[in-house]
């Protein structure tokens, strides 16, 4: 989906923050958070690409609202897809903590998707042929899903060399929706910054992991 | 238009959460505490940096980590969730690689623990891959015109752990004395290794 969470190449968001050495979790309340995300795709029944496009499903104000606010909320989202809370249950209980006396809804039930797994982890191995090799010209595909797709908006169309060829894997785009593990070659694709950012860009090369069905042969 | 539903505090969410999924049994404090404890004191970039302090001073492993990174990293037992196949990127005086996700934050968990703030920052993830040298500079690592700055988009399961210079003047230090040199932010690839 073309949501807010795809800020490659996104201007105004202005200076980086400072480098520090803080620790995981300046609060105890985000390691809870973590562990509630850690776990959310067992809890709910999904996987983790799921998980992740739980998190882009988080409307921008709260995606924007701070990194273990939309984690917590991406996995309340998928939790909520296969029935085992609500947003209303959970905004109930919240004002119960907060000594505020109010009835709490019933629970929903819960439906989990079933999708078949070929194994632990996300690396697959494919007895099919790969599309491409190392020094090919691809381009990315001009796609628009409206789903989950690790293919960012700002190499759409672009064309660039592939550099290495990565263990195949479960098809992010068709597992987070129960679709199917649908394992994809995957493929470096190294581009010029020209390429993506016109002739002003900063001289530099930018290298994606992107899986087949996103590239096209160019030229 | 409808309007957004009232922002939950996001502490507080977190507890009305976490006290439902506790009540249904799908949640336990013991688990809680276990990885918050392991993500806290075990797993971090402490185990990044004896890759990197073992790759400078054993030049097997160096090449064995270069070629394959998931088996080198495995034999000083570091392996788990987001390290399911490791890339190690060597800088040299001529290359700098930095590795960013900019669809979300995929970091390699065994060896780095897990993503420090700025690095799962929008500033951080829509900058990196159009102005790197700028954002380098912002971060004080101010790179010559000379060395070519490689950025590298984590957008599969592959993870990439950038192997930073060994810097000069350390060529007395013991692999442990090294280890404590390296950085997060070097492994990363938003700054060098200095010597104190």
């Amino acid at each position: 989906m073309d949501g807010i969470h795809d800020v490659g190449g996104m201007q105004g968001f202005g200076h980086v923050p400072p480098l520090t050495a803080a620790p995981p979790f300046a609060e105890p309340w985000e390691g809870k958070a973590f562990v509630i995300g850690a776990l959310a795709a067992r809890i709910s029944g999904t996987n983790l690409h799921a998980f992740r496009h739980g998190i882009e499903r988080v409307p921008p104000p709260e995606y924007l609202a701070g990194y273990w606010n939309r984690w917590t909320i991406g996995a309340q989202t998928i939790m909520a897809d296969s029935g085992i809370v609500t947003e209303e249950e959970v905004r109930a209980r919240a004002a119960r903590l907060s000594g505020r006396d109010v009835p709490e809804p019933p629970p929903p039930t819960p439906h989990k998707p079933q999708m078949a797994s070929g194994g632990a982890g996300n690396l697959r191995v494919l007895d099919t042929p790969p599309a491409f090799t190392v020094g090919d010209r691809v381009r990315a595909a001009d796609l628009h899903p409206t789903g989950h797709t690790k293919l960012p908006r700002y190499v759409r169309g672009r064309a660039g060399t592939v550099t290495a060829l990565q263990p195949s894997q479960v098809f992010p785009d068709t597992a987070a929706h129960f679709a199917g593990e649908n394992p994809q070659h995957c493929y470096t694709v190294e581009f010029d910054s020209t390429e993506l950012w016109g002739p002003g860009a900063e001289p530099f090369r930018l290298s994606i992991d992107l899986f087949e069905p996103y590239l096209e042969p160019a030229e | 238009m409808t309007s957004a539903p009232e922002h939950l505090d996001p502490a507080l969410r977190v507890e009305a959460l976490a006290s439902l999924l506790i009540e249904r049994g799908l949640l336990d404090e013991a688990t809680i505490e276990t990885f918050v404890k392991t993500y806290e004191q075990s797993v971090g970039p402490m185990n990044g940096a004896k890759v990197v302090a073992k790759a400078w001073t054993d030049p097997g492993y160096r090449a064995r980590l270069l070629a394959d990174g998931t088996a080198a990293i495995g034999e000083l037992g570091f392996k788990g969730p987001q390290g399911e196949h490791m890339v190690v990127l060597e800088n040299t005086p001529a290359v700098h690689h930095v590795v960013v996700c900019t669809l979300c934050s995929c970091y390699p968990w065994p060896v780095l623990g897990l993503p420090p703030s700025w690095y799962k920052d929008p500033a951080y993830r829509s900058r990196v891959v159009r102005e790197p040298r700028q954002v380098l500079r912002e971060f004080g690592l101010d790179l010559g015109d000379d060395v070519e700055i490689r950025v590298h988009d984590s957008s599969s399961e592959v993870r990439y752990l950038v192997l930073p210079e060994r810097p000069a003047g350390t060529e007395r230090y013991s692999e442990a004395e090294l280890a404590d040199l390296v950085t997060r932010d070097a492994m990363v690839g938003v700054a060098q290794v200095t010597v104190p």
